[in-house]
């Protein structure tokens, strides 16, 4: 599976969104409706999926879907 | 196997009686103390299900290693009772800085420092309960006590704040407010002190610490599943 397909799989399970809501623009509060601890479970669920550790300051700057993909790239996943 | 909790301030008094009434009711204890030879004595009298883990809760380092140890060595974490808590007394114009910036870093930033801690644990497995150990110098005042009544007051919107960042994922936050409850800590007043405090209370008489435990149990327990932000006096009627 992709990696886009990895990380929309994990939004979808943990939001309950549909799959063609999970865009690479969606921003997660107000088009995927994640309130403050619905993000912080969501980064969670990407630190266990893909076994990293994402700090708070980086955490804070993922607000799409776009960029926790373009992250997760840069930190060499796949 | 047992649920796991963990209590602060555990070598003594309250703490002491909280892990007691723990175990007794089935559960494991992870006691922590900054008073490593008490809590060894404490540990060898609860037994296998009580494990002594000696931390100073005003250190975020060593809470958030020592809080990924227990996890670690004894998986998850579903209570957590924030009771250390120190006193500096004195009139606030005689009041060092220092003994107002002591008792607050142990008893509300080392009750934060804790719930952030074992927060991320507890919304994993969606479920758990904490229970923070305020008091009714909270509500009441107390002359000589600025520093502590502080604290005890700052526990209180912990306990909301934290209820609301939390409810939605099965983790409660409750408060307790002991009244005058016989430890330690009162031992070492007067007679005549301690009859004039009991005199004051609606019930005539002092607390046990068993009858904080006993709370702290029912706010841990399922039995109180649907109970959360709420600040439960122990105290004989003395704040109504």
């Amino acid at each position: 599976m992709s990696l886009e397909n990895r990380v929309a799989e994990i939004i979808i399970d943990k939001l309950g969104v549909k799959p063609e809501q999970v865009t690479a623009e969606a921003q997660f509060d107000t088009d995927l409706g994640a309130d403050s601890i619905d993000q912080y479970e969501l980064i969670m669920g990407f630190e266990d999926a893909f076994g990293l550790r994402i700090d708070e300051d980086e955490a804070t700057k993922l607000t799409t879907v776009g960029k926790v993909v373009d992250y997760l790239k840069e930190k060499g996943l796949d | 196997m047992n649920r796991l909790a963990v209590v602060t301030g555990a070598a003594r008094g309250i703490g002491f009686s909280i892990s007691q009434k723990l175990i007794d009711s089935g559960w494991s204890v992870a006691g922590c103390d900054v008073l490593e030879d008490d809590l060894k004595k404490k540990s060898e009298q609860l037994g296998d299900n009580f494990s002594a883990w000696v931390l100073d809760i005003t250190d975020e380092n060593a809470v958030n290693e020592t809080a990924g140890r227990i996890e670690k060595e004894l998986g998850p974490v579903f209570g957590l009772v924030n009771n250390a808590g120190i006193t500096r007394d004195g009139l606030i114009m005689r009041m060092r800085k220092t003994d107002w910036d002591t008792v607050l870093n142990v008893n509300l930033t080392g009750a934060f420092l804790m719930c952030r801690a074992f927060s991320r644990g507890m919304l994993r497995q969606k479920a758990g309960s904490i229970v923070n150990i305020s008091s009714v110098v909270a509500i009441l005042g107390a002359a000589g006590q600025a520093n502590y009544a502080s604290t005890k007051a700052g526990l209180i919107g912990l306990t909301r704040a934290l209820c609301r960042e939390f409810a939605a994922r099965n983790i409660r936050v409750n408060a307790i407010t002991p009244g005058f409850i016989e430890t330690e800590m009162t031992s070492e007043l007067s007679d005549e002190v301690r009859e004039d405090y009991a005199g004051r209370v609606p019930m005539k008489r002092m607390g046990l610490p068993g009858n904080v435990a006993d709370a702290v149990h029912f706010l841990l327990d399922d039995v109180s599943a649907y109970i959360t932000g709420v600040v439960l006096p122990v105290d004989g009627g003395l704040t109504t």
